[in-house]
């Protein structure tokens, strides 16, 4: 490999050739402050803090574009480098909504890090701002320009991590912000709700439309019942919030103090859900092969995945798996038959789903999912950020919590369940319970081939003398590649999974927001998967029909995958919407 | 959120085909975005969403990218302009001999401010920096006539010309 040699502070560093100064300068264990550079998917050298001087080179350099050459002597901290980061940051905070107390992002905000290294005096510059109105009609997503630093992250990362673009920056000068086209709301706009640009969003110009509110109203009603239920992939995050190291298991903390946030509280277990959608999955795609539907089907527990299909590729509509997403059976599960076998009126229920998603906060509001057409499944969808803010107002100890199992009768579920959190989690797990059901004897667990992290997998296997081509992607702009292929007549699949989020559930929209010095440095994506498959290795059980609440389920309401009642409570449908505005 | 750029747009299929020919013309050039919006606008006089969605679709990009550019540039213009096109200098030449008082009095003859255009379509207004007619400060174009040296009087003069001809009144 072809190296540069440099000096970066008077330290001899050696790097590849085709590094920028802040790789050298990280090789060499300097940290230069950077705000719009985010690995792998913004660095357009726009926002000045990264500047650095070089010896023999005119002014300032920013370290995040310009190349490590051979022999550049580089300094990193001068005063005139100081001078010229804190002017920035001065200049940033001049138009700056400076509400930093009352901000959801108070103590993990980029701006307010950096402002708070350089010293810098927040009212140096005063004089007329720019005032937005702040977009909060989405179900999901809240912007409010005003906090806005033009950073463009968020629009790299719809563009770039999802193809989608449906922000961008508008206007020029004093007027410049970001936005949708024509300055629609998000929530006329083609927007899937994934998330992908509040989690890049170094300040609190994005945050998710937030539920809170509403969860600790109904807790404080003594008629209600508050049913909480977590998805898989929380359990490998929520610690992040509490300052654990990222990927540890927090299960039985979070089952602890979910219940400990109201006496009318209780905790259950999504990765129930996830393998009821396994047993309807894996039904399903048995059926589409037996009698020739349409191929390949494709996965739809994702809900940002959903919406891209709807909107950008409604014609592949009848691809998707007719299977509500695990967040919404568990609504109809609970409403449904925890009601009934209870004897509840589903009026005096409140659930509460813990996602690490935002699209999930507007699939809740999709009126194809309800099974009664009075109420919404699921009332309330919270995203990981939500939950440990409440955990927080409810002044719980979370490191100090001892462990406690969730709630019966939703407290088991299986591996198979659990790894639905992390890209290729759906496909292994319904491969598992698909296998075992064509070969009575099949023994493989462990369907590595389509574990992260290259971008696209495909894999055939062949179970029982029948081969199954599958497909694994995640972000959308790699699903359309795979669209495209399919569209193109390219690939024979007969299954597809596809999640919005690059990694999966456990890189969502929704979950804890990682400082740029990890985000850019860290490969916090593998460590929160790698929780998840070493708690599906310790499973009791790992194959989702395995899971003695599932037989429950199925033996006492749903009798059997595909049948009527779980046709009715566990299926549902999808409607094509412009590429444009929705009017 | 501002919905009122959606404006009823009436484009025939004379000006869609040659829309469409533009952006196959340009289509597999880097770049191509801003020539097919410069000719967009001199095909359509302006660039309201129908077109930046034909070109977003027919360039294969986001109508965010292609708004972007429309909104980034004073060139691009996203409400119709009318038959008739007052563009007032605001250059600094022009500014100090009074331009403001021009622009003042044409938008009050108008009732229509700058940016604008009259509901029935007949003029609109906007401002410019220099037409190269520093002498004749301060200058205003209707369409491509200049009229120099002007007093808000004569500004009035001037466009009770434009609105007798065009059958209407002061």
């Amino acid at each position: 490999m072809e190296t540069v040699h440099l000096k970066i502070n008077n330290i001899p560093v050696e790097v590849p050739k085709g590094y920028t100064i802040l790789q050298a300068a990280k090789a060499a264990n300097i940290e230069i402050p950077t705000l719009c550079y985010l690995k792998d998917i913004n660095c357009i050298g726009a926002c000045r803090v990264c500047m650095v001087e070089a010896k023999n080179r005119r002014g300032l350099l920013a370290a995040c574009v310009y190349p490590a050459e051979e022999g550049l002597e580089v300094f990193t901290n001068t005063p005139d480098v100081i001078k010229s980061r804190k002017t920035t940051v001065e200049l940033l905070l001049s138009t700056h909504k400076k509400k930093c107390l009352s901000c959801v992002r108070n103590n993990n905000c980029e701006l307010q890090k950096l402002a708070l290294e350089l010293g810098v005096d927040e009212d140096r510059f005063t004089g007329e701002e720019p005032r937005f109105e702040i977009d909060d009609l989405s179900p999901y997503i809240v912007r409010d320009n005003n906090k806005c630093v033009n950073c463009m992250r968020c629009v790299a990362a719809c563009k770039n991590v999802q193809g989608i673009s449906v922000i961008g920056a508008i206007r020029r000068g004093f007027d410049a912000h970001v936005g949708s086209a024509f300055d629609l709301s998000l929530n006329n706009a083609p927007c899937v709700g994934c998330g992908q640009c509040v989690v890049s969003c170094p300040v609190g110009a994005l945050t998710e439309k937030s539920n809170e509110d509403k969860v600790w109203e109904a807790i404080s009603d003594p008629d209600k019942q508050v049913l909480f239920f977590t998805a898989p992939s929380i359990k490998a995050t929520l610690g992040e919030s509490f300052d654990m190291p990222i990927g540890t298991n927090v299960e039985g903390k979070m089952a602890a103090a979910i219940k400990r946030l109201g006496s009318n509280v209780k905790a259950f277990n999504m990765d129930f859900t996830a393998d009821l959608t396994i047993m309807e999955e894996a039904n399903e795609l048995v059926e589409r092969i037996k009698n020739g539907g349409t191929l390949p089907m494709f996965t739809s527990c994702c809900p940002g995945w959903v919406k891209f299909v709807e909107h950008y590729y409604p014609e592949f509509i009848p691809n998707l798996s007719t299977c509500k997403s695990p967040q919404a059976m568990f609504g109809a599960v609970l409403k449904g038959y925890y009601c009934q076998k209870n004897n509840i009126d589903p009026e005096n229920v409140f659930v509460v789903s813990v996602i690490p998603c935002t699209a999930k906060k507007f699939e809740v509001t999709r009126p194809q999912l309800r099974s009664n057409e009075n109420y919404d499944d699921v009332d309330v969808a919270l995203t990981t950020r939500e939950l440990a803010r409440m955990i927080k107002r409810a002044a719980i100890d979370f490191t100090k919590l001892e462990d406690e199992d969730y709630d019966a009768p939703f407290n088991k579920a299986t591996g198979g369940g659990a790894i639905f959190g992390a890209t290729g989690g759906v496909l292994e797990a319904a491969l598992r319970t698909a296998a075992r059901t064509l070969d009575g004897d099949f023994k493989k667990v462990d369907f590595e081939e389509v574990r992260g992290p290259e971008q696209i997998r495909e894999v055939t296997y062949e179970v029982a003398g029948v081969k199954i081509n599958v497909a694994v992607t995640s972000g959308l702009a790699n699903a359309r590649k795979l669209l495209e292929k399919i569209k193109k007549g390219e690939a024979n699949y007969q299954m597809v999974e596809i999640m919005a989020c690059p990694g999966g559930c456990i890189n969502g929209g929704g979950q804890p927001i990682r400082s740029d010095s990890v985000s850019n440095y860290v490969d916090y994506k593998a460590l929160r998967s790698k929780a998840l498959y070493d708690y599906d290795k310790n499973c009791e059980f790992r194959c989702s029909d395995e899971s003695p609440v599932i037989k429950m389920v199925y033996d006492e309401f749903f009798e059997a995958p595909g049948k009527e009642k779980a046709h009715h409570y566990l299926h549902t449908s999808y409607v094509p919407r412009g590429k444009y505005y929705e009017t | 959120m501002a919905d009122n750029t959606l404006t009823t747009f009436k484009g025939t299929q004379e000006q869609q085909d040659k829309l469409l020919e533009v952006i196959a013309k340009n289509k597999d050039l880097p770049g191509a975005l801003l020539p097919v919006l410069h000719e967009a606008q001199e095909i359509y006089g302006y660039l309201p969403i129908e077109v930046q969605q034909m070109v977003a679709d027919g360039l294969g990009i986001s109508l965010s990218e292609v708004y972007g550019v429309a909104t980034f540039y004073s060139r691009f213009s996203l409400t119709p302009k009318g038959k008739h096109k007052i563009s007032v200098c605001l250059g600094t030449a022009c500014y100090v001999k009074g331009s403001d008082k021009v622009l003042e009095e044409v938008e009050k003859m108008l009732g229509i401010k700058s940016g604008e255009c009259t509901p029935d379509g007949l003029f609109s207004i906007d401002s410019c920096r220099c037409v190269g007619a520093c002498g004749l400060a301060p200058v205003m174009m209707i369409d491509e006539e200049v009229y120099g040296k002007l007093t808000p009087a004569e500004v009035h003069k001037i466009l009770a010309d434009y609105m007798a001809k065009e059958g209407g009144s002061i």
